[in-house]
Parts: C-alpha cells; sequence; structure tokens
C-alpha cells in the first residue's frame, strides 16, 4: 500500500444533507462480486439525466470540476445503506478525501477501512470551504495527514484523527493481520463465553441442523 | 459495582481485549452475510490464504436479489444477479457455513429469518454487512451493521476493531391509541430527532409503551432507529421476549432454561446509570405517520400538512426541503392525506412479519384495492407466508386485489426486477424514502402496514382511523 501523507486538490461542493449511499451508489451497481467497475455508478442519478446523458449543471460535469479529488458534503453524509460500494466508487472516480460537518458511522468505518479521508469539521468552516469550492479560481484544498491540518483559500483548520486512523494512512495497516495477533485470546475468550453460555456456541450451524432434520 | 448501561454490560462482556482509549476488539456471536456485501469479503481471504476459524458463528442468506414472483422454482434471471447466488453458495460451502439458499423453502430476508428460527438469543453481538441489523435489539441483543472490510475481518478473526458509542436513553410512556403502531412511534421519533439526531449513538428504549408491545412491534422500532443515525438499538428482554426466544430455540428451552434464565436476567440498565443523551415521548401523543420527502425524518403526521418552506431553518436544510419537495411533487404546506398513490408495497425487514399482515388484512376485509392501484404483499420469510396461508390471509388478500408474492427485500432496495417506473408513487412499509430507493423518479411515502392497505383500498394516503375495520 502506498501512504498517504497529503491529499491536494482541486474541491467540488455538494451542498446535499443526509447524502444516502443510495444515491453515492445506486442498486443497480451492486450486482458485481469485485470492487470494480463502479466509476459509472457514482452519483449516477445526479450525474446523468433519465437518456443517460450528462446532467451539465451537475458539479462533476462542469469543466472547471474535472479531476476534482476532494467533496465538500453537507451533513450526515453517508448515511443509509451499509454498501461499501459507495466507498469503492468514490475512490475509483478520484476523489481521495470528503470534508463535511458530520458523517454516517457504518459509512465512517467503511472509508477509513480503504483510505478514503474524512475529515468532520464546524458548520461554519464547511460554509467557507463551500464558498471557496464554487470558486472554481480558487478551490484548491491541502490536507496535511500527517499534521492534520487543512486548508483552502480562506479556511486554516485542524482537525482530529483518531490515532489508529492516522496510522492507517501514514503507513498502511492490515488491519485483519493485527487482530490476528491476538488469534489465542479470541480462542480462550471464545472458551470461557461459550462455557458460561453454552446456547451462544455454533448457534448457526447447529440451528441449520436442526431445520434441516 | 459501578452501575452500568444495558450497552455497557453487553460491551464488556464481550471485549477480547482494549486495542486503544476509544476502541476494542469486540467478539461477535452471530454474523450473518447476503449475496452482495460479501462476495468481495471472501475474495480477500482467498487472496491472503485465510480461513474462517469458527463457521458455526456465521449464516448466510440469498435476500435483496431474489425474485419473488409466485411460484414454487424461483430463478434469478439477471446474470450477474445469479452469479452473486453461485458465489455465496460457493463460497459457503468452501468454509462451511451455514446458507439459507435461494430455493429453500425458509428463505426470506435475513433480519426476518434468523430471529424466527431461534438464532438471535438475549445478550448476543450480532453484525451483518446491512445496515438494519439494529433490529435485533428487540430481543436484548446489540446488532448492528457493517461494510464489507468488516465482513472480512469477521470471517477471519470472529471480531471486530468497535469504537464503543455512547448511549442514548428513548424513554416511550403512555398509551399508543387504535390505530397507532410501532411504525408510527418510530417514525414520529426519527421526525423530532432528525436523520442524525442518534449519531454515534446506540439506543436503549423503555417506558410502558414499549413494555406493552409486542416483539414484532419492537423489531419495527429497533430496525428503523438506524435512519436517525443509531449504530445500535436495545430493549431489556422482559418475559415476552423470553417467550419468543425459548419456542423458537429448543436447545435453550431443553437443556439450558434455567441458566440462561439466570444469565439474562441481568441484561437490563442498573438504576442509577446515566445515558449520555435522554429523549421522552408520550404515546397517547402520536398520530398515524407519513413520510412527505426523501428522508425519513421528513415525517408528517396523517392530519398535518407539509412544512413552510421558510419554516425550515436556512441553508442547506432549507435546500435538503426544498429539493425533497421537488422529488415528490409536493408542494409546501400542503395536506398529506388524500394525496394519490398509485402502488402498494408490503413487506420489508421493517413490517414483513405476520403481525403487520395480520394488521393490513384487517383493514381490507370488505374493500378492494382502488381502480388505477396496483398493490403487493410480500412476506418477510417462507415462514411468515406459509403462516399467512393457514389463516387465510392469502385469500383475504387475493380477494381484495393484491398481488400475494414470495418472499424476500424486494421493492424495498429494488434490487431485484420489482422495481417502481419513474414517476410512480408508493405508499411503502419500508424503511427508506430516499431518492430512486424503489426505482429511479419513484416517489415513496413510509407508512405503517393498515395505513399502507387504508392507501390501497380509498387510492390515495388515508388515515386509517378514518376507515371502519369490518372483522371478516
Amino acid at each position: 500500500m502506498v501512504d498517504v501523507r497529503t491529499i491536494e486538490g482541486r474541491a467540488a461542493p455538494l451542498p446535499i444533507e443526509n447524502l444516502d449511499t443510495d444515491q453515492i451508489m445506486p442498486k443497480q451497481f451492486l450486482r458485481g462480486i469485485d470492487k470494480s467497475g463502479l466509476t459509472q455508478g457514482l452519483l449516477h442519478d445526479l450525474r446523468f439525466d433519465r437518456e443517460g446523458n450528462p446532467e451539465r449543471d451537475f458539479v462533476l460535469n462542469r469543466p472547471e470540476y474535472e479531476n476534482a479529488s476532494i467533496l465538500i458534503g453537507a451533513s450526515n453524509f453517508g448515511c443509509g445503506s451499509s454498501r461499501e460500494h459507495a466507498v469503492w466508487g468514490l475512490l475509483q472516480y478520484g476523489f481521495r478525501a470528503v470534508i463535511a460537518p458530520s458523517f454516517a458511522e457504518i459509512f465512517f468505518s467503511n472509508a477509513m477501512n480503504n483510505r478514503l479521508l474524512l475529515v468532520a469539521l464546524p458548520a461554519e468552516q464547511i460554509a467557507r470551504l463551500m464558498e471557496d469550492a464554487n470558486d472554481p479560481a480558487n478551490n484548491q484544498v491541502v490536507i496535511d495527514v500527517q499534521a492534520q491540518t487543512l486548508r483552502s483559500q480562506s479556511v486554516n483548520a485542524t482537525f482530529d484523527m483518531h490515532p489508529r486512523h492516522r496510522k492507517m494512512f501514514l503507513e498502511g495497516l492490515d488491519n485483519i493481520g493485527l487482530s490476528l495477533t491476538y488469534q489465542d485470546d479470541i480462542r480462550s475468550f471464545a472458551n470461557d463465553h461459550w462455557r458460561r453460555q453454552p446456547w451462544l456456541k455454533d448457534v448457526a450451524a447447529l440451528t441449520r441442523k436442526r431445520l434441516d432434520a | 459495582m459501578f452501575p452500568r448501561t444495558f450497552y455497557q454490560k453487553l460491551i464488556d462482556s464481550h471485549t477480547v481485549a482494549k486495542l486503544d482509549e476509544q476502541n476494542i476488539l469486540l467478539f461477535c456471536d452471530l454474523h450473518l452475510m447476503n449475496e452482495y456485501t460479501s462476495p468481495q469479503a471472501f475474495a480477500g481471504l482467498y487472496e491472503e490464504k485465510r480461513g474462517v476459524p469458527m463457521p458455526g458463528q456465521n449464516v448466510a442468506v440469498v435476500s435483496h436479489i431474489i425474485p419473488t414472483h409466485p411460484g414454487k422454482m424461483r430463478v434469478i434471471a439477471d446474470p450477474p444477479s445469479a452469479l452473486q447466488a453461485t458465489y455465496l453458495k460457493k463460497n459457503c460451502d468452501t468454509f462451511g457455513i451455514p446458507l439459507f439458499d435461494t430455493n429453500d423453502a425458509l428463505q426470506g430476508i435475513e433480519h426476518v429469518v434468523a430471529p424466527e428460527h431461534g438464532m438471535i438469543r438475549p445478550g448476543m453481538v450480532v453484525i451483518c454487512g446491512d445496515s438494519h441489523t439494529t433490529t435485533y435489539g428487540a430481543l436484548g441483543a446489540l446488532g448492528f451493521g457493517i461494510g464489507t472490510t468488516e465482513v472480512e475481518h469477521v470471517l477471519a478473526t470472529q471480531t471486530l476493531v468497535y469504537r464503543v458509542a455512547k448511549t442514548m436513553l428513548i424513554r416511550v410512556d403512555g398509551r399508543l391509541s387504535e390505530g397507532v403502531t410501532a411504525k408510527d412511534l418510530v417514525l414520529a421519533i426519527i421526525g423530532h430527532i432528525g436523520a442524525r439526531g442518534a449519531l454515534g449513538y446506540v439506543v436503549e428504549y423503555s417506558g410502558s409503551a414499549i413494555e406493552a408491545l409486542s416483539i414484532e412491534a419492537r423489531f419495527t422500532l429497533c430496525n428503523m432507529i438506524v435512519e436517525a443515525g443509531a449504530r445500535g438499538a436495545l430493549i431489556a428482554p422482559d418475559k415476552k421476549a423470553i417467550d419468543y426466544v425459548m419456542a423458537r430455540a429448543p436447545d435453550i428451552a431443553e437443556t439450558w432454561r434455567e441458566a440462561a434464565l439466570d444469565a439474562w436476567r441481568d441484561l437490563r440498565t442498573d438504576s442509577g446509570a446515566t445515558f449520555d443523551a435522554v429523549h421522552s415521548f408520550d404515546a397517547a401523543l402520536i398520530a398515524p405517520q407519513v413520510t412527505w420527502g426523501t428522508s425519513p425524518d421528513q415525517v408528517v403526521a396523517i392530519d398535518a400538512s407539509l412544512p413552510r418552506i421558510d419554516d425550515l431553518e436556512e441553508g442547506v436544510v432549507r435546500a435538503s426541503g426544498v429539493r425533497a419537495m421537488a422529488y415528490t411533487k409536493l408542494t409546501q404546506g400542503e395536506a398529506i392525506e388524500g394525496v394519490p398513490i398509485q402502488h402498494v408495497f408490503i413487506g420489508s425487514c421493517t413490517n414483513g412479519r405476520i403481525e403487520d399482515l395480520r394488521a393490513a388484512a384487517a383493514v381490507i376485509h370488505g374493500r378492494h384495492v382502488a381502480q388505477g392501484v396496483r398493490a403487493m404483499v410480500v412476506p418477510g420469510s417462507g415462514s411468515v407466508k406459509a403462516a399467512a396461508e393457514a389463516e387465510g390471509l392469502d385469500a383475504a388478500f387475493i380477494a381484495a386485489g393484491f398481488e400475494w408474492r414470495n418472499a424476500g427485500c424486494s421493492m424495498c432496495l429494488a434490487m431485484n426486477d420489482d422495481v417502481l417506473a419513474d414517476g410512480v408513487r408508493c405508499a411503502s412499509t419500508t424503511n427508506r424514502n430516499f431518492e430512486g430507493r424503489q426505482g429511479r423518479g419513484a416517489i415513496t411515502h413510509l407508512m405503517s402496514p393498515a395505513m399502507a392497505a387504508a392507501a390501497a383500498v380509498t387510492g390515495k394516503i388515508t388515515d386509517v382511523r378514518r376507515l371502519e375495520i369490518n372483522h371478516g
């Protein structure tokens, strides 16, 4: 994995509250068995009209926002369905970061696990970032992950990031590999847990067996 | 010992290791999987040559893509979707994971199938690559949704790296009035606290109104609180919950009854424990609810009107309200009652259970689906369907002009071939009214099964309390 120390690029404003993952990646693009091929699906119904032609007014279709790599969103960004396809689609399209006042929980974990950086900032800083992003001449944003700072034309901010997530961005981190170092603890936890509550062991397998009998 | 909330007890009893100030390694008792959020996780396992150490704690259900057309054999016509089902079977076979496959008689929605066969037990941690896993709070189990990367993590380790949430108490006292259901209650709660009102929290419900609810009604309540951003829901298991589980889990009832009862006695918030946030509601003040917009918090009582634009908070909130009204083709200040509908969908993991079908059937006796309306009933599982047929509900629905379909997620997500056309307005018992959720340009109004049935027979959004119930 390549480390992500800074993210720098053009920001696109998307001022839609409660932007749900159904809109970020509609259902018809969830039929794959791998993660690929999601670029076309990203924000599909906002980007394309019913005939499949680009909606000319939509921010991502305007030439001045071509190659935008940072999205400025509104509150509760990524709410709704747990589909990780929404995150894969944003990355495949070329986004590296989303900045918004708040993010939905599952979306937040999904994004960080895929190293799509989410930055939560107070509403008034988002409002200024949104204004900067509205002016294509001045819509560069620079995010320093190491220093946890963010800079645009009129915003100079620091942001919170959990040390665990920061490490994931700076060093790349195999979460599963790390958790597997606890393998013995997990096994002994489970044995103790099941000794006290035997009705929790192999619930799925035993239920399936009973229903098949 | 320091008084703890029910949530804190569940977390404490499932912590394998403390990773840092915020995160723990959380043991997962049961992991449910479906066909569209799991294939990439299995691919990751193959790539890293990792195994599934505890396959018996995992189960998979083909639920979102399954066709619901009447008939014995279920054939998934869409090749990519059929491939997802094939892959799920292959992956489950490879790792020895139990599966409810496409043509299983017990097939249905994962969140309906799991509890009805006794797989959800008080005190469990249950996870699934689906946001509505919060449903299981109804039985005193902490359930929550995860993404695909986390599905892979659970398969490989039976644990999750989990950030401990804040706690919220939602207290509901008083009695729900005649014609008002758990669906109306949860919609009213979401309308009040907002689509991000519970963001970062696990919600515990309590109060006399919650105690009075059936387990099925509690499923509805816990299922939908994720629409307020909640990371989980919990209701302390009482006699009703315990009876529900004992009736469906013969292993506990026959072998471990006393030990289980003993363990479950402590599954409640200690007196003196505090929550990070508290909301209180009076059940008696709640009327049937209907959503008018494209977010579940854009909701009003059936006898109320859409908000006025000027009353919405200036800025993005107002812009979103304007956008939602444009999408749903409704205007500010307009009454919600009387809006004509063309489609009715009764089903989903929110309201596809037997009690929901009974409630809808009670409204249609002696009536017929209005002209120009297409109405569909999709039971939540094969068992729900069989139970409904044993009671004659299928005949009642069919006689009234409804389509009686096979079980599945169907038009809730519209990932199968049940999709609404552009501009069609639907009275729907599902959990999401997002733009395009039931089909591009389709308009969804969320409501209870009884309200959806009332809309079906009148052809418009109707206060079910105005319809006389003809007991058939």
